[in-house]
C-alpha cells in the first residue's frame, strides 16, 4: 500500500531563484498556499463582505439617500439611492465571490497546497508546473470577475445560479449584456483551474505518502481534501459544459435552455430548450459545491480540535465512513433546489429520501466532535474558538436543512429568508470558520510568526455574537414568507412587520462585519512583527511540525520522516508528553491503535 | 464632492479602528508573552462559552416571543394547508430539541473541560456503541419524517381530475400576472407565444381559431371560488418566474417553453379571513407601524402611507430582473356566488379583442 517514495534531495540545494521564480511564478507549493490566502481569502474576501453589507445596508433602510452608496457606487447610486438593477447585482456577486472565490478556490486552494505535502510527507505537490497553472487561471478569473464592475452595462445580475433566461437574454436585464459574458468567461477559467488544483491534490494524496503513511494513517485534513478533490473533479465539469452550453445560446443562436419567448415586443427564434435542462446541470455541481465548501472546513476542525483537546479525534473510522458517504450523497441530491422547478413530482420524492439520509453522517461527525471534547484538555486558542463555533452554527444551520429538504415543507419556503438563513449558517459561516480556524492554526507554519492570539478573541466572540445576531432572526422573517433578492420590501405593507428586525439584523451585520478589521490587522501585523515561531508551537502530532520553521524547498532537509503511528496520538497513556508525533515509532509492546 | 467626504471619512474610520486596534496590540505587550493559550485565557474563554451558550438561548426565547407570530404555521387557507404546518411544527420541535440538546453539550463540555497546565486528556479514541446510538436515532427520526413528508408532498402534488377542479392559468411576464379563466367549458383554449398579437390585445397569445379559446376570461385580478379545487397551469412569456401564494401554502415556478401546474382547494374567504382575530392583530400591528412611519414621512413633507388591508397575495419568487420586488397580483376568494357573479361581468376572450 505504502507509495514509493521520492528520498533523493536534489531538490533541496539547487539553483538560485529569482524573485520571480520565488515570489510570483513559483511552484513551491508553500509559496502558491499563501498567493491563494492572499487572493482567494483575504482580498476577495473582502469585496464579498463589503458587499454583503451594502446589501444589508439596502434592506434595512431601502430608498434612502445613503452617501456610502453615493461614494462607492457613484454612478449606480444616483443621488445616494441604490438603483434596483445594482441591487440584484450585488447579490449576484456576494454570491459568486463567497462561494467560489472564497470558500471554494480561497480555502481548498490555501490549506489543500500548504498541507497536502506537508502531512503526508512529500516534497511538493505531484506537478508544481500545474499548480503555478492553477493558481494563475484561478487570479484571471479573480480580475476578469472584478473588471465586470465596470463595464457600462453593469456585471452579471442573475443571481450566483445564473438561471436562463434571465441570464440569456440582454434585454432581459442590463447585467445580461457584458457583464454576464465576463461572468462566463471568469467561471469558465475559474473551473480549469479548480479541475487542474484538484487533479493535483488527487495525484499527490495517492502516490507521494511517505513510508509509513497509509491510508488510514493520514490526518482527516489529508482526508477531507482528498474528497473534496474528487468531488471537484466530478462535478465542476457539468458547470462548464452549462456555463458553455448557456455561451452558445447567448452568442450564437443554439436553443439548449431557451423555448418560446417574447420579450420587448417581440417573438425570439429559441424553440425546443428548458431552462429546467440548465437548472439540472447547475446544481449537479451546485450542491456538491456545498460539500466542497465544507468538507475542508471540517477537515481542518478535526485537526483543530482534536490537537487542542490534548485528545484523539473520536471515532476516526466513523468520520472517513461520514465524509464519503456525505460525498456520494452530495452527488444524487441536487434536485432538491428543484422541487418546485416544473420537475416531476415523482422525482421530488426520490431527492427527498436521498437530501435528508445526509443528515445522518452529518450528525455522527457533529456527535463525534462533541465526544471529542469531552474529558478534554481544552487549550483555547483562537483556532479551537473557531473550530468549536464552527461546529455550533453548522449544528444550527444543519438542522433547518432537515425543512427545506423535505419538498412538502419546500413548498412555503423556498427562496425565501428562510433558505438563505440557512446556507448562511450552514455553509457560509461554517466554512468561513474553517478557514479562520486554519489561518490561526497553520499561521506559524506559512509565516514562521505567531499571530496575536487576543486580537484573535476579539474577532471571534464578536463575529460569533454578530453571526448568530444577522441569521437567527432570519428564519423568522423567512417563515413569514418574505421572498430574498427584493430590492425593497416596502411594496407590500403585508411585510411591514418585519422591517424593524431587517434593521436589527443589519446592525449585527456591521459589527460583525467590521470586526474582520481586527483580524486584518492582525494577519499582516503579525506578518512583519508577530512573536517568532517555535518549531511546533501547537505540540501537535502531524508531519508538519517537524519542518524547519523557515520555508525551503522539499520541505524536509535530509531525508523525509517516516511514519509509524496515526495521527491522534494525544494523552495516549505510557507516554511522558501529551502528545507523540506520528514520526516516533512504536514502543516495545505499544499497540497502535488500529482495528 | 460628498462622494469624496464620504471616502474621506470611511478611511479615517478605518484608521482610526486600526490604531485602536494596535494601541490595544501594543499595550499587552507586558502582559503575557505567550502566543499560546494560558491557563487564564482557558479560564475566560471557557466562561466565555458558557455565556455563549446563554446568548444562543436568549436569542432563540428573544425571536420566539417577539417575532413568534411571523411564521406562517398557523390560519393556512387552502385545504392542503395544515398537512404542511403539522409538518413544519413537528419538525421544528425536532429540531429545537435536538438544537437545544446539542448546543448544551457542545459549549458545556468546551467549558467544563477547559485546559489546566498538569492535567491529562482522557484517551478515548472510540466506541462503537456510541457510534451506533448516533447513527440509530437520525434514521429513526428521519425516517419517520420522510415518511410523512413523502405522504403529504404526495397528496399535495397529485391532481385529482374527478373532482372536476376549475382550470386557471397563470401567466407570468416581466412584471406582472395575468390570470386565464377557462370559462364555462373549462378547458383553456391553446395558446403559444408566437400568437401574441398586441395590436389585436391578445397579451397571451391565445390561438384566436380554437374554439376552446373564445370562451376564455383574462384578468388582472385573481378571484377564487371557496371550497372548489382550482388546478394552477402556469406559463411565463419571458424569464423565470415563481408563483408564491403563502397565504396557500402553494409555489411553482413558471417555465417558459412549458406549463407547470399546481393545485389547491382555498378554504377561507378574503372576508372571512378579515375576520380572523389572529390576523386583525397582525392587521392592527401592521397599522400602527404605517402610522408610524407616515408621520416620519410628513414630517418631510412627502405623502403618508394608506392603511393596509388584509388580501391574498400572488408574489414572484424567483429572480426575474429589474422590478421582481414589486411582481405581485391580489388574489380574492369568495363564495361560489359572488365568484359567478364576478365572473359573468368578465369580457370573454373572443369579445376582448380588438
Amino acid at each position: 500500500m505504502s507509495a514509493t517514495v521520492d528520498t533523493h534531495d536534489h531538490d533541496v540545494h539547487h539553483h538560485k531563484e529569482t524573485f520571480v521564480t520565488k515570489y510570483i511564478f513559483s511552484q513551491d507549493h508553500k509559496m502558491i498556499a499563501k498567493q491563494y490566502l492572499i487572493t482567494g481569502v483575504i482580498v476577495m474576501g473582502i469585496i464579498g463582505i463589503l458587499m454583503s453589507l451594502l446589501i444589508r445596508m439596502q434592506i434595512a433602510w431601502p430608498e434612502e439617500q445613503n452617501a456610502v452608496f453615493k461614494a462607492l457606487l457613484g454612478k449606480w447610486a444616483p443621488e445616494g439611492v441604490m438603483d434596483a438593477d445594482i441591487y440584484l447585482a450585488l447579490v449576484t456577486i456576494h454570491g459568486t465571490i463567497m462561494v467560489f472565490f472564497v470558500l471554494t478556490a480561497g480555502l481548498s486552494g490555501t490549506f489543500s497546497n500548504l498541507l497536502i505535502p506537508l502531512q503526508i510527507g512529500a516534497r511538493d505537490m505531484a506537478s508544481g508546473f500545474l499548480n503555478m497553472v492553477s493558481y494563475w487561471l484561478f487570479f484571471v478569473s479573480c480580475v476578469i470577475m472584478v473588471l465586470s464592475f465596470f463595464v457600462e452595462t453593469g456585471p452579471a445580475a442573475a443571481g450566483w445560479t445564473i438561471y436562463p433566461p434571465l441570464s440569456a437574454l440582454p434585454m432581459a436585464q442590463p447585467g445580461s449584456g457584458a457583464g454576464m459574458t465576463m461572468w462566463l468567461v471568469s467561471m469558465a477559467i475559474f473551473i480549469a483551474s479548480s479541475l487542474l488544483g484538484s487533479l493535483n491534490y488527487i495525484v499527490t494524496v495517492l502516490n507521494l505518502r511517505t513510508k509509513g503513511m497509509s491510508m488510514t494513517r493520514m490526518p482527516l485534513t489529508i482526508w477531507a481534501f482528498f474528497v473534496t478533490a474528487i468531488i471537484g473533479v466530478i462535478s465542476f465539469p457539468v458547470l462548464l459544459s452549462a456555463a458553455l452550453l448557456l455561451i452558445m445560446d447567448r452568442s450564437f443562436g443554439t436553443s439548449f435552455f431557451l423555448s418560446d419567448i417574447f420579450i420587448q415586443g417581440e417573438v425570439l427564434h429559441y424553440q425546443g430548450g428548458s431552462p429546467v435542462l440548465f437548472e439540472h446541470l447547475f446544481w449537479f455541481l451546485g450542491h456538491p459545491e456545498v460539500y466542497i465548501v465544507l468538507l475542508p472546513a471540517l477537515g481542518i476542525t478535526s485537526e483543530v480540535i482534536a490537537t487542542n483537546s490534548r485528545k484523539p479525534i473520536f471515532g476516526y473510522r466513523a468520520m472517513i465512513m461520514s465524509i464519503i458517504a456525505i460525498a456520494f450523497l452530495s452527488t444524487i441530491v441536487w434536485g432538491h433546489h428543484m422541487f418546485i422547478s416544473g420537475m416531476n413530482p415523482f422525482l421530488g420524492s426520490v431527492f427527498t429520501f436521498t437530501t435528508l439520509l445526509i443528515a445522518i453522517p452529518s450528525a455522527v461527525k457533529a456527535f463525534n466532535y462533541i465526544t471529542t471534547l469531552w474529558k478534554g484538555n481544552l487549550q483555547m486558542n483562537p483556532a479551537m474558538l473557531f473550530s468549536i463555533g464552527l461546529v455550533s452554527t453548522f449544528i444550527t444551520g444543519g438542522l433547518t436543512g432537515i425543512i427545506l429538504g423535505d419538498s412538502a415543507l419546500d413548498i412555503n419556503v423556498h427562496d425565501t429568508y428562510f433558505v438563505v438563513a440557512h446556507f448562511h449558517l450552514v455553509m457560509g459561516i461554517s466554512a468561513l470558520y474553517g478557514v479562520f480556524a486554519g489561518v490561526y492554526h497553520w499561521f506559524p507554519k506559512m509565516f514562521g510568526r505567531m499571530m496575536n492570539k487576543n486580537l484573535g478573541y476579539i474577532h471571534f466572540w464578536i463575529t460569533a455574537v454578530g453571526a448568530y445576531g444577522v441569521f437567527f432572526p432570519m428564519h423568522f422573517i423567512g417563515m413569514a414568507g418574505l421572498p430574498r433578492r427584493y430590492y425593497t420590501n416596502s411594496n407590500f405593507p403585508l411585510f411591514d412587520d418585519t422591517t424593524d428586525t431587517q434593521v436589527v439584523i443589519t446592525v449585527f451585520a456591521l459589527i460583525a462585519g467590521s470586526v474582520q478589521l481586527v483580524f486584518l490587522y492582525n494577519f499582516i501585523s503579525s506578518i512583519f512583527y508577530g512573536k517568532k515561531a517555535e518549531k511546533n508551537p501547537w505540540r501537535s502530532t502531524t508531519l508538519e511540525w517537524t519542518t524547519p520553521v523557515e520555508h525551503m524547498h522539499g520541505n524536509w532537509p535530509g531525508e523525509i520522516p517516516h511514519v509509524y503511528r496515526w495521527p491522534y496520538d494525544y494523552s495516549k497513556p505510557g507516554h511522558d508528553e501529551d502528545f507523540v508525533p506520528q514520526t516516533v515509532p512504536l514502543k516495545e509492546g505499544e499497540e497502535e491503535l488500529q482495528h | 464632492m460628498t462622494a469624496l467626504l464620504t471616502i474621506l471619512l470611511v478611511t479615517f474610520v478605518a484608521v482610526a479602528i486600526w490604531q485602536l486596534i494596535k494601541i490595544f496590540d501594543l499595550a499587552q505587550v507586558g502582559e503575557s508573552n505567550s502566543a499560546v493559550a494560558t491557563d487564564k485565557d482557558n479560564k475566560i474563554n471557557g466562561y466565555l462559552m458558557l455565556a455563549f451558550l446563554a446568548f444562543i438561548y436568549i436569542i432563540t426565547i428573544v425571536c420566539i416571543w417577539y417575532l413568534g407570530d411571523l411564521p406562517l404555521l398557523s390560519n393556512s387557507a387552502s385545504e392542503h394547508g395544515p398537512d404542511i404546518d403539522n409538518l413544519m411544527i413537528i419538525s421544528l420541535v425536532i429540531i429545537f430539541i435536538v438544537q437545544t440538546f446539542t448546543q448544551f453539550l457542545l459549549h458545556y463540555f468546551a467549558y467544563k473541560y477547559k485546559g489546566e497546565k498538569g492535567k491529562k486528556a482522557l484517551f478515548y479514541a472510540d466506541n462503537n456503541t456510541l457510534e451506533a446510538i448516533w447513527t440509530g436515532i437520525p434514521v429513526v427520526v428521519l425516517a419517520g419524517l420522510i415518511i410523512y413528508g413523502l405522504f403529504t408532498w404526495n397528496d399535495i402534488m397529485n391532481v385529482d381530475k374527478e373532482e372536476d377542479p376549475l382550470v386557471v392559468e397563470l401567466y407570468a411576464q416581466q412584471f406582472n400576472w395575468k390570470a386565464r379563466y377557462a370559462g364555462s367549458d373549462n378547458v383553456l383554449g391553446k395558446a403559444n407565444v408566437r400568437l401574441i398579437d398586441l395590436d389585436k390585445a391578445n397579451i397571451l397569445g391565445v390561438d384566436e381559431d380554437d374554439p376552446n379559446a373564445q370562451d376564455d376570461v383574462v384578468v388582472t385580478e385573481l378571484h377564487l371560488p371557496k371550497g372548489r379545487p382550482v388546478l394552477f397551469k402556469m406559463r411565463s412569456q419571458d424569464v423565470l418566474h415563481s408563483a408564491y401564494m403563502p397565504h396557500f401554502r402553494a409555489q411553482m415556478n413558471c417555465v417558459p417553453g412549458m406549463v407547470t401546474q399546481f393545485a389547491f382547494t382555498p378554504t377561507v374567504t378574503t372576508a372571512e379571513m378579515r375576520q380572523n382575530p389572529d390576523m386583525q392583530d397582525k392587521v392592527k400591528n401592521i397599522n400602527n407601524i404605517r402610522v408610524e412611519k407616515s408621520k416620519a414621512l410628513m414630517a418631510e413633507d412627502e405623502e403618508g402611507l394608506d392603511p393596509y388591508e388584509f388580501d391574498y397575495l400572488l408574489l414572484c419568487n424567483k429572480i426575474c430582473g429589474k422590478s421582481h420586488y414589486n411582481m405581485q397580483m391580489k388574489i380574492v376568494v369568495e363564495t361560489e356566488e359572488e365568484f359567478n357573479a364576478w365572473m359573468s361581468e368578465q369580457k370573454t376572450f373572443a369579445n376582448s379583442l380588438n
